[in-house]
């Protein structure tokens, strides 16, 4: 049940896309996403897809993993299909049913909105399988840096969401083995009322918090143990340092992102 | 009579992926109803896989699970029940700790079994009994206790289920000496008092040797050897090539042995060495040591 879901997961790999500079990947990740939502016809939006299988392709991530994250979305998107379907009356229409209207319009409009959902989804799913959490954070903190300059306090910022996110894998299994532990003593999880749903919950999230605010405490003393000062004097053990193949991507980036951009005026 | 059986259990992780693991091998095995069954093996051997099979919560990949003859998964409604009968104490089961006091938290199950309240309150204060804890314990926080009671409290609260076969998952990991000893007392205590079956996972050749009648020795989800306790360690080697130390005093008194003092195979307590020991120096100079 919970071993399902894949957030932030990293999927090891040696290749182009893995090895480029994380910060141009975000940078990269941000225009390809205002790509995909600048214009309003297919001829825009086929940039951002032709631009995410290019990728796709060079990282060399098995498709099926993609289709594991989605299809836990499937709900959310044949709710906006069929939104866009009931709403939008222009154009053509096919059938009509009472006040239901089947338009040529509304039928495009939510193929564009899934098609741009599901790229929007792999897109962002290929920064984090290609990118490991503990390199993202760090790209983060030093894009974010120049608000240093207004007291924003990017480094506490970048070290709560690297701890953040070392600890989902481990309350989840926490998770399940205190699931484990209450089924033994009869606790019940399958029952169908709502009522008793959120009463066996109970017995979950109270030892759930009780160990995470545990170990957040251990944490905290581990880290002062060993004199940790936030970023005063702190140096990076790994330095980032943009390549050739970086600065290539991006490059490459900003001309579609251009190149959709012209089209999405012009048409 | 045979309470628990398995029978060609298998269980497999991550089936069809890359990772997949065969965590419970061809597993066939029976316990007698009664027993005091100690389970050691290296870790990742299998040990703890194999206790969740007997109460249901994990099910096998191929095989079956019966209990009192019948099969636990015959009839998916029943495995509560199941649960109930086979109760099973988790590793650091203090950490599933959650009612506002101890009292509540040891009813947890017995309410969960829907019993009323006079029989609840009778199987809290036995179970309380049992494991040490006093009637102002009872009404403390689970939180305000020490690593030892929150332990026997957790405990407490699987032992008032009155399961047939309590199974104990390392009951005693990350406690100190004495507070091992209390714990594994008060169980042995549990077992001759009600006479249910219990089965005491470890590490501890140690802790095991000294309480249980029959030994379990798993080694790579197989069952390396089932038998009684004082049998298994006359195997020292074949133990000690599969990750298992036998206690230090049996280790002893085989190398006594080896030099020509007349020992049994099969001494696992100090008292029982001492007894020996000195017993031969007796006989040898004539009784008068």
């Amino acid at each position: 049940m919970l071993k399902d879901i894949t957030i932030g997961q990293y999927f090891p790999g040696d290749n182009l896309i893995h090895r480029l500079d994380p910060r141009f990947k975000i940078v990269m990740t941000l225009l390809y996403i205002i790509m995909l939502f600048m214009g309003d016809e297919l001829y825009s939006l086929s940039f951002g897809i032709v631009y995410c299988i290019a990728a796709l392709v060079l990282s060399k991530i098995p498709v099926k993993l993609f289709g594991k994250s989605i299809k836990p979305l499937l709900p959310i998107l044949i709710m906006t299909a069929i939104l866009d379907i009931i709403f939008i009356r222009e154009g053509t229409v096919y059938f009509q049913a009472g006040f239901f209207k089947l338009t040529e319009d509304g039928v495009f409009t939510a193929v564009k909105m899934i098609v741009r959902i599901i790229f929007l989804i792999i897109g962002s799913m290929l920064l984090t399988y290609t990118t490991s959490p503990i390199q993202l954070t760090d790209a983060i903190e030093r894009l974010l840096s120049p608000l240093k300059r207004l007291h924003f306090p990017v480094h506490s910022f970048a070290m709560m969401m690297t701890i953040a996110l070392r600890f989902i894998p481990t309350l989840m299994i926490e998770t399940d083995k205190i699931i484990a532990a209450q089924k033994a003593r009869g606790a019940g999880f399958d029952s169908s009322k709502l009522r008793d749903k959120a009463k066996a919950l109970v017995p979950v999230l109270i030892p759930l918090f009780v160990s995470a605010f545990r170990r957040a405490e251990e944490l905290a003393t581990a880290m002062e143990c060993r004199c940790y000062r936030g970023d005063i004097g702190r140096t990076k053990m790994k330095s980032m340092n943009a390549g050739i193949c970086d600065i290539v991507s991006l490059t490459i980036t900003f001309i579609m992102f251009f190149a959709a951009a012209t089209v999405a005026v012009l048409f | 009579m045979i309470i628990l059986r398995a029978e060609e259990l298998t269980y497999q992780y991550s089936t069809g992926t890359p990772f997949e693991k065969t965590a419970i091998d061809h597993v066939n095995l029976e316990i007698e109803e009664g027993a005091f069954v100690g389970v050691i093996g290296s870790t990742g051997s299998g040990k703890s896989t194999l206790m969740q099979h007997f109460n249901g919560l994990l099910k096998p990949s191929s095989g079956h699970i019966y209990l009192n003859g019948q099969d636990i998964w015959a009839d998916k409604n029943k495995l509560r029940d199941v649960r109930f009968r086979v109760g099973l104490v988790f590793q650091y089961p203090e950490y599933q700790l959650f009612e506002e006091n101890v009292y509540r938290d040891i009813a947890f199950g017995p309410s969960n079994m829907g019993l009323n309240d006079a029989e609840i309150k009778l199987r809290v204060y036995e179970a309380a009994a049992f494991t040490g804890l006093t009637e102002e314990q009872l009404f403390q926080s689970p939180f305000a206790l020490s690593g030892g009671q929150k332990r026997r409290a957790a405990i407490a609260g699987v032992m008032a289920m009155k399961p047939e076969v309590l199974i104990l998952d390392e009951p005693t990991a990350g406690l100190d000496p004495m507070g091992r000893e209390e714990i594994l007392a008060e169980i042995k205590k549990y077992h001759q008092k009600t006479g249910c079956t219990v089965m005491l996972v470890s590490h501890s050749m140690e802790d095991v040797s000294r309480y249980t009648d029959k030994l379990l020795v798993m080694d790579k989800g197989k069952i390396f050897c089932y038998a009684d306790t004082n049998e298994v360690f006359k195997c020292a080697d074949e133990l000690a090539r599969i990750g298992l130390a036998v206690p230090e005093i049996t280790r002893i008194c085989n190398s006594l042995r080896k030099k020509g003092i007349p020992l049994d195979e099969s001494i696992y307590t100090v008292d029982e060495a001492v007894r020996q020991i000195v017993h031969y120096y007796k006989s040898k100079s004539g009784g008068d040591v």
